[in-house]
C-alpha cells in the first residue's frame, strides 16, 4: 500500500522473542510451551517473598548469538527493574536491561538489499499469561481473570530497530528476515502463533523528507499478516487525522484483528513511570572475550548467506526459483537441497521438490532423511520413476519414513528401462543447451522441438504429454 | 543459662539431650512470652520432632553438627517451610512459605533446633519493634523500654534467656542496635557473606543476616554455620565460610584501632565514657590507638533514607493481593491492589514506600536516588581511606541506651537518628559488631561498635572478645 498525497510512513519495530533455553531466565523451572497451567513454577518465578534471581548462562549465550548475527556490539551490561503493577507479573516489576544493554547497534540487510539499523537487543524476563473471562476478553470489564505463571520468567530478547522502515511490506520483510535469523541462531523457534515472537510497531507519518511526525505504538502483533495490516491501518488513520487538520497524540494503541482497527490503549499522559533502577539482586553482566568468541564461532550461516549459496547452485535462476529459494531457506530445507546436489541430483529438481512437496508437509520432515530424499530424486532423474511417482514416494516417506526403492516396489511402480523417458530428455537437454535456455525463458514452441527429438530417439514410442511433463520438472 | 557451645558439646556427648534443652527453652518462652511479646509463632511440634530426631542420631553415634541441639530463634522475615512468616505485617497474614531460607537450611544442617519466629518492626523498618502489626516487643532488661529494632524480637529472645542464639537481619543497624539495647553481641557481616535467599527483602543492596548471642564465641559459631557461598544468591561472595571460632582469642596486639569522632558525636555522656573505656582496654591489650574524623559518615543517614526506601518501594510491590497473604476485594484489580495495600501495610511502611517511589520518579531520580548513590560511592571511598590508617574503627552503636516506649514514635526523624552510627557500614557493604560494654542510664547496657573492612569478621570478633574479657573481670 502507498499512502496518498505524498505521505510517507516511518516505522520502527520492537520484536520480543522467547529464548529456547531448557530452563527459565532466573530459576530452574522448565521453559516449555503448552504445559498444564501453573505447573512450571517455583518460589523464584512466582516472585515469592525472599526469593532471588540467578541468571541463566544459556540465555546470555543466546542473546549474544542474536547480537553477533545482527552485527551488534556486545558490551558489559546491567539489569534494571521496570516497576509497574500487573497481575501476571508476580514481583510487580520486570527484570530488564535499560541504559546498558548486552547488544547495542547493528543492522539487518533485507533480501531486497535495503538495510535496517538495529538500536539494541537486550535481555529481559517474560510475564505470566492472563486470560480474561467475560466482557471483551480484555482486563477492563472482565468478570474474572485467570493467570498462568508458566511463562513467568521465560527469557526474552527484545530487538529494537531504528525508524528506518518505510512501508508495511518492508516491515513484514524485516520481521520475516529477523525471524529466520533467530531460528538460524538456535535462540528461538520463531513461532508467532505460540507467542514466542511478538511485535510492537511504532508508526508515524510525514511528508517526504519532513521531520519525523508524532508516533503511536501498536502493541502485541502476533502474526506477519497482523503486522502488515495494523501498520497500513494506522498510517492511513494518521494521514486522515492530519489531512482533516487534526494532530496525532503520542499514545499506545491496541490492534483488533477482527475489526481490522487500532484503538487507544493509553495516552502519553497516562503512560507509566517505570522508575527504572539497577536490580540489586543481580551482579553486572560482563561476558569475557573467550565466551563471546565461543558464541561467535558457533554461529551457523545466516539466511542471507544460505540463500546466496543455494542460488549459486542454479545457472540462471528464474523469478519463481528465487521465491523457491526464499521458501526453502525460511523453512530450513536447504540441507536437503545441498545433500541432493552432493549425490548428483539436479539443483533445480531438488529445489522444486523442497519448495513444494517438502514445504507442504513440514511436520513430516522428522521421517525424511536427506539420503532418502536424494535417492528418490536420483531414481526420478534416471527415469526409474516418473515425476508423479516420485512425488508419491516422497509423500510416503514424509508420512511414515522408510527406504525409497522398497516403497516404490511396494506401490507397484514399474521399473522403467535405462533408456527411459526421463534419461532421454535429460540427455537431449545437455545436447541442446541453446534450445533449452530459450524454452526456460518462456518460449513454449521449443517444447515441440524436444518432443520431436524424443520421438526420433524412441522411434515414436514416447508420449508427448509425458515429454512436456519431464521438461517442466527440469525447467 | 549455658552457652550455645556448652549445649552443643553436652548434647553431642550425650550428657544432656536436645529434647531437654528444647524443653528448657520452651518453658522460658511459655513463662514470659505473653508479657514480652517476643515470639509471633512458636513451632513446638516441629521443634520437638527435630530435637527427637537429633537425639536418635546422637544415640547412633552420629556427629550432628556444631550447633547440636541448640535452640535458636529466627526473625520473622526468614522463610521456613510451612511456618507462618509475617514480617510483622498484616499483609502477609496466613502465608506459609513453601521453602526454607538458605540460613534455615544451614542451621538445621548444623543441628540447631528452630523454636519459632520473632517479632520485628514491620518489614524490618524501624528501630524499636514498635512498628509491628502484632504489638511491640518489650525489652527483657526493662519492660518499660524498647528492645531496639528492627530485630527486637530476636534480641529479646536471647536477652530473656529463651534461646542462647538467634538470627536477625541488619539493613541499617537492625542487628547491632537491638544488640546494644539488650546487652548482646550482634554482628552485621560483610555484604554477601551470608546468603539472602529466603530473607524477605527490605532493601536488597543493604540487607544482611547476622547472629545474636550472649557471648562472642557463640556469635562466631553461628556466623560460621550460616556464612559461605550460596549459588541461590547472585550477590553471595564466592568464598566458603571463614574460620572464626578458631580466631576469637587472637587479641588485638599490633592492630591499629581508630576512634572515629563522627561515631560518637551527639551521644549521651555514659555512652561516651563507655567507648573511651573500651579504647583504653584495647590499648592495654596491645592495640595502637589513633583518632580519626570521617566527615562523609554524616551523609549516611540522608543517603540511606533515599536508597533503602527506593529499593523497598520495588521489593514490596509484590504484596498486591493477587497471589498470597491479605486480599481486600474491590471492583477491579487496581482497586483491589489499592484496598489490600491500604489495609495491609502500617504507617511506617507506607511512609517509606512513598518516599522511595518519589525518589525514583522521573524528574526526581537524579536529585534524590542518583545523588544518594553518589554519596554511597563517597562513603565507600572514605572507609577505604580510613582502613589505610587503621585495621578497625571504634565508636558507639547507638547514641543512648534503651529508650522508653512511645518516646520516638511521634517523630520519625528522632527514630531514624538512632541508626546514625550503624548505617554507614551497610552503605559500604562492610562488617561491624556491637559489644556490650559498660552501662548507662538506669544501669542499662551500652553498645560499643567495632567496624572493619569487608571480610574482617575474624578480627572484629577477636577485638570484641578482648572487650568481653575485660567486662567479665570488671
Amino acid at each position: 500500500m502507498t499512502l496518498p498525497n505524498g505521505w510517507e510512513m516511518v516505522v520502527g519495530l520492537e520484536v520480543h522473542t522467547e529464548l529456547k533455553t531448557a530452563s527459565k531466565m532466573f530459576c530452574g523451572c522448565a521453559n516449555e510451551f503448552g504445559s498444564e497451567p501453573n505447573t512450571n513454577i517455583c518460589p523464584v518465578c512466582l516472585g515469592l517473598p525472599g526469593s532471588l534471581p540467578v541468571l541463566n548462562q544459556r540465555a546470555v549465550s543466546f542473546a549474544m548469538a542474536i547480537g553477533a548475527a545482527l552485527h551488534s556490539t556486545i558490551a558489559p551490561s546491567t539489569f534494571h527493574r521496570k516497576n509497574y503493577f500487573y497481575p501476571d507479573m508476580p514481583k510487580d516489576f520486570q527484570i530488564s536491561q535499560y541504559d546498558l544493554p548486552i547488544n547495542s547497534g547493528g543492522y539487518l540487510d533485507l533480501p531486497d538489499a535495503s538495510r535496517i539499523s538495529i538500536e539494541r537487543a537486550h535481555l529481559e524476563e517474560d510475564t505470566g499469561k492472563s486470560t480474561h473471562l467475560g466482557g471483551s476478553g480484555r482486563i477492563h470489564g472482565a468478570d474474572r481473570s485467570l493467570v498462568d505463571y508458566n511463562r513467568s520468567g521465560v527469557p526474552l530478547v527484545e530487538i529494537v530497530s531504528g525508524p528506518d522502515i518505510r512501508s508495511s511490506a518492508q516491515a513484514r520483510a524485516y520481521a520475516s528476515e529477523l525471524r529466520g535469523i533467530l531460528i538460524a541462531t538456535g535462540a528461538s523457534d520463531g513461532r508467532m502463533e505460540e507467542g514466542s515472537m511478538r511485535i510492537d510497531a511504532n508508526v508515524s507519518v510525514r511528508k517526504a523528507n519532513a521531520p519525523f511526525g508524532t508516533r503511536c505504538e501498536i502493541k502485541n502483533l502476533n502474526s506477519l499478516r497482523s503486522l502488515q495490516r495494523a501498520i497500513d491501518y494506522e498510517a492511513l488513520r494518521q494521514v486522515e487525522v492530519l489531512e482533516a487538520g487534526g494532530t496525532i497524540r503520542q499514545e499506545t494503541r491496541h490492534w483488533d484483528e477482527n475489526l481490522g482497527e487500532t484503538s487507544t490503549m493509553r495516552t502519553k499522559e497516562e503512560a507509566e513511570d517505570y522508575r527504572y533502577f539497577r536490580e540489586p539482586d543481580l551482579v553486572d553482566l560482563a561476558p569475557d572475550q573467550a565466551w563471546q568468541d565461543r558464541v561467535r564461532n558457533a554461529l551457523p550461516p545466516m539466511p542471507a548467506q544460505r540463500r546466496q549459496e543455494l542460488t549459486a547452485l542454479l545457472s540462471s535462476p528464474s523469478e519463481a526459483q528465487v521465491d523457491a529459494v526464499q521458501v526453502v531457506v525460511d523453512l530450513g530445507l536447504d540441507s536437503y537441497v545441498f545433500a541432493g546436489v552432493a549425490q548428483g541430483v539436479d539443483a533445480s529438481l531438488a529445489l522444486a521438490r523442497c519448495s513444494n512437496e517438502l514445504a507442504a508437509d513440514i511436520g513430516g520432515l522428522a521421517n525424511l532423511t536427506t539420503d532418502a530424499f536424494s535417492a528418490t530424486l536420483l531414481m526420478e532423474q534416471r527415469g526409474e520413476l516418473s515425476a508423479t511417482q516420485a512425488k508419491t514416494v516422497l509423500a510416503e516417506l514424509l508420512a511414515r519414513g522408510g527406504e525409497p526403492a522398497s516403497i516404490a516396489g511396494a506401490l507397484g511402480f514399474e521399473q522403467l528401462s535405462s533408456d527411459s523417458l526421463g534419461a532421454t530428455v535429460a540427455q537431449l537437454i545437455e545436447e541442446h543447451p541453446d534450445e533449452w535456455a530459450r524454452y526456460r525463458e518462456g518460449d513454449e514452441k521449443l517444447a515441440q522441438f524436444f518432443i520431436g527429438q524424443v520421438m526420433k530417439l524412441t522411434k515414436g514410442q514416447a508420449n508427448g504429454k509425458a515429454v512436456i511433463g519431464e521438461l517442466q520438472i527440469r525447467r | 543459662m549455658r552457652t550455645a557451645q556448652e549445649i552443643a558439646r553436652s548434647v553431642q556427648s550425650g550428657t544432656t539431650s536436645a529434647i531437654s534443652e528444647l524443653t528448657t527453652a520452651l518453658r522460658a518462652i511459655r513463662e514470659r512470652n505473653d508479657d514480652l511479646n517476643i515470639f509471633l509463632h512458636v513451632d513446638e511440634e516441629g521443634a520437638i520432632e527435630a530435637a527427637t530426631r537429633l537425639d536418635e542420631r546422637v544415640g547412633r553415634g552420629e556427629n550432628v553438627g556444631p550447633l547440636a541441639g541448640v535452640p535458636i530463634a529466627l526473625k520473622d522475615n526468614m522463610c521456613q517451610t510451612g511456618i507462618p512468616t509475617t514480617c510483622s505485617s498484616r499483609i502477609l497474614q496466613g502465608w506459609r512459605p513453601p521453602y526454607n531460607a538458605t540460613v534455615v537450611d544451614r542451621v538445621l544442617a548444623a543441628g540447631a533446633v528452630p523454636v519459632g519466629k520473632t517479632n520485628l518492626d514491620e518489614f524490618a523498618m524501624g528501630s524499636s519493634t514498635e512498628n509491628s502489626a502484632y504489638g511491640p516487643t518489650k525489652n527483657p532488661l526493662d519492660p518499660s523500654r524498647v528492645p531496639g529494632g528492627s530485630s527486637g524480637g530476636s534480641a529479646a529472645a536471647v536477652a530473656a534467656n529463651m534461646t542462647p542464639i538467634s538470627l536477625g537481619s541488619d539493613t541499617g543497624g537492625s542487628i547491632r542496635q537491638p544488640a546494644a539495647l539488650c546487652g548482646l553481641i550482634g554482628m552485621k557481616p560483610t555484604y554477601g557473606l551470608v546468603s539472602r535467599y529466603g530473607l524477605i527483602a527490605f532493601a536488597s543492596s543493604l540487607d544482611q543476616i547476622g547472629p545474636f548471642a550472649r557471648n562472642v564465641t557463640d556469635a562466631a559459631m553461628l556466623l560460621e554455620v550460616i556464612a559461605g557461598h550460596d549459588p541461590m544468591d547472585s550477590t553471595s561472595l564466592p568464598e566458603p565460610s571463614p574460620s572464626l571460632v578458631a580466631h576469637v582469642n587472637d587479641g588485638v596486639a599490633g592492630k591499629r584501632v581508630a576512634l572515629v569522632r563522627e561515631l560518637l558525636e551527639g551521644s549521651d555522656d555514659d555512652v561516651v565514657v563507655s567507648v573511651n573505656l573500651a579504647v583504653e582496654v584495647l590499648r592495654d591489650a596491645g592495640a595502637t590507638i589513633v583518632e580519626l574524623s570521617i566527615p562523609e559518615l554524616k551523609l549516611g543517614l540522608s543517603a540511606y533514607y533515599l536508597i533503602a526506601p527506593a529499593e523497598a518501594s520495588s521489593n514490596l510491590a509484590r504484596y498486591d493481593g493477587v497471589r498470597y497473604g491479605l486480599r481486600v476485594d474491590a471492583d477491579d484489580v487496581a482497586a483491589m491492589n489499592e484496598a489490600t495495600r491500604t489495609a495491609g501495610f502500617g504507617a511506617e511502611v507506607k511512609r517509606r514506600i512513598l518516599m522511595g517511589t518519589y525518589a525514583l520518579s522521573a524528574g526526581y531520580y537524579d536529585a534524590y536516588y542518583g545523588q544518594a548513590l553518589k554519596v554511597r560511592t563517597q562513603m565507600i571511598a572514605a572507609f577505604h581511606r580510613a582502613y589505610q590508617q587503621a585495621d578497625l574503627l571504634i565508636g558507639a552503636t547507638t547514641p543512648s541506651v534503651a529508650f522508653k516506649f512511645g518516646t520516638k514514635t511521634k517523630d520519625p526523624m528522632a527514630m531514624y537518628l538512632n541508626d546514625v552510627f550503624t548505617i554507614p557500614t551497610n552503605l559500604a557493604g562492610e562488617a561491624a559488631v556491637s559489644v556490650p560494654f559498660g552501662t548507662g542510664e538506669a544501669g542499662l547496657p551500652v553498645g560499643v561498635q567495632l567496624l572493619g573492612p569487608g571480610r574482617s569478621e575474624a578480627q572484629l570478633f577477636a577485638a570484641a572478645r578482648v572487650l568481653e574479657i575485660a567486662e567479665e573481670r570488671s
